[in-house]
């Protein structure tokens, strides 16, 4: 054989071993620690990322004192946060999940900002001449034209969030897909990699079509067909 | 019903980056239930002017008021802006609604009916011509205020065929309410077909260089007559055109 079958293992053999993994193995805990950590820092980095954004897109001050920090953030190596985290906050679980909204935190921030920053004035005019109320004009007006950079922000943001929360899993956590593939990494097991990675690609596949595709056909409806 | 009397008395409005005040001691009362044209070429003023009516713009020296109160703290007035300004993401029977929560479902699609869009309900502006989207607007500033309307050059960029269709449905539509209405454009033959009074601005600061009552009512003036009101006004605008920077 050119491709020995325990570096190359067929589809059929990563898919039984998916099974066997599922049924038997630590997959699905793995999975839920991972996915718990990846929610965690999503929901929060979106929810601090959008706030700070809509600051700093409506307030030229605030710009200029923090957008430096943006910048440095959006270029820090995430490994580098990571590491100085877990050195200052030990190996747990909440240095993990910090190191990885800090690294999405900066991404949601500068996705916002500019969101805010591209409103038409033409619409603060139709509020004002029909005397909107501030609330009724953020629902209906402002949060409508933020609306695709949230959308944005959550689709760059949940990639890069897949990908770090792997990484950081494997230099410094006890569970989690991260920290099993590093396992089998110890051991060449390629069989037990590509399963966890199946396993792992079909969570997303599941985000990806039952989430946030319906999510932004429902919100983004108005748009023409292009 | 009688539209509101509107009583316009500026000290001063000027913007930075003009050298001059774009009005200074400007006085003009508009009678209730009278349609008033104001004409002039662009840059004169005359959008500033609608829009301190409207109460957008408050950042001038001076009052103006309608039936009394302070323009800013009225009711909002009806305005229709140069474009449609309907909101994307929402559809034509929401954009009314939008505006003013009171609009019941009913009242919006009643008015939707009343300039023609009937079964274009559930459509969204993208979805709709851009005649079409003007009417949305025109149904919009009447579902807020029927009694004081604001146009700002309403018929901007649309074709004469539906500008004469605008024309039916807003001459309808005063017909029935009799409001107040201050009307923006820069075309004399707006003006001749629609107002029952036309004033023309003029220079830096705009002051009122031709004040024209009409006797024949709007809607019976021969076409005759709308050309010689119009070639009036146009003399008017022609003769006092300031040069542009």
């Amino acid at each position: 054989m050119l491709f020995p079958s325990r570096l190359f293992p067929t589809p059929v053999d990563v898919g039984v071993h998916v099974w066997t993994l599922a049924s038997s193995g630590k997959l699905l805990p793995d999975l839920g620690k991972t996915l718990t950590r990846a929610s965690i820092a999503f929901v929060v980095a979106m929810a601090l990322g959008t706030a700070i954004g809509i600051a700093l897109g409506r307030s030229r001050v605030a710009d200029r004192l923090f957008s430096a920090w943006v910048v440095v953030g959006l270029n820090v190596p995430a490994i580098v946060i990571a590491i100085v985290l877990y050195i200052w906050l030990g190996l747990t679980e909440f240095a993990l999940i910090l190191a990885v909204v800090l690294n999405k935190l900066p991404l949601v921030i500068a996705t916002i900002r500019e969101g805010v920053r591209s409103f038409d004035p033409a619409y603060d005019d139709l509020g004002r001449a029909f005397r909107m109320p501030f609330l009724r004009q953020l629902r209906l007006i402002s949060v409508p034209q933020l609306m695709p950079f949230v959308l944005a922000a959550a689709r760059t943001g949940l990639s890069l969030i897949w990908k770090i929360v792997l990484v950081f899993e494997v230099l410094g956590s006890d569970g989690g897909v991260g920290f099993r593939i590093s396992v089998f990494f110890q051991f060449f097991d390629i069989k037990g990699i590509f399963a966890y990675t199946t396993a792992f690609i079909l969570v997303v596949f599941v985000f990806e079509y039952l989430i946030l595709r319906p999510l932004e056909r429902r919100v983004l409806r108005w748009r023409q067909p292009r | 019903m009688t539209g509101p009397r509107l009583d316009i008395a500026i000290d001063g409005k000027r913007f930075d980056f003009l050298p001059e005040p774009l009005l200074e001691r400007f006085d003009l009362v508009v009678e209730p239930s009278s349609v008033v044209a104001l004409v002039g070429p662009s840059g004169v003023g005359k959008s500033t002017l609608l829009r301190m009516v409207g109460g957008i713009d408050t950042l001038f020296s001076g009052t103006v008021s309608v039936d009394g109160v302070a323009a800013a703290a009225a009711p909002p007035a009806g305005f229709v802006f140069q474009d449609a300004r309907l909101l994307p993401w929402l559809t034509a029977l929401d954009n009314i609604r939008a505006v003013r929560p009171q609009t019941t479902e009913q009242d919006a699609a009643e008015m939707l009916r009343r300039v023609g869009l009937a079964g274009f309900e559930h459509y969204f502006p993208h979805e709709l011509s851009g005649g079409m989207q003007r009417r949305v607007a025109l149904a919009r500033a009447f579902s807020v205020n029927p009694r004081l309307l604001l146009l700002d050059e309403p018929f901007v960029s649309l074709d004469r065929t539906l500008v004469q269709e605008m024309e039916q449905v807003l001459f309808a539509l005063i017909a029935a309410s009799r409001p107040t209405v201050l009307l923006v454009t820069h075309l004399p033959e707006d003006a001749a077909m629609l107002a029952d009074r036309a004033i023309v601005l003029s220079g830096r600061p705009a002051r009122i260089a031709a004040d024209y009552r009409f006797e024949t009512p709007r809607g019976e003036r021969s076409r005759t007559e709308r050309e010689a009101i119009a070639n009036r006004i146009a003399a008017s605008v022609g003769a006092r055109e300031p040069a542009q920077p």
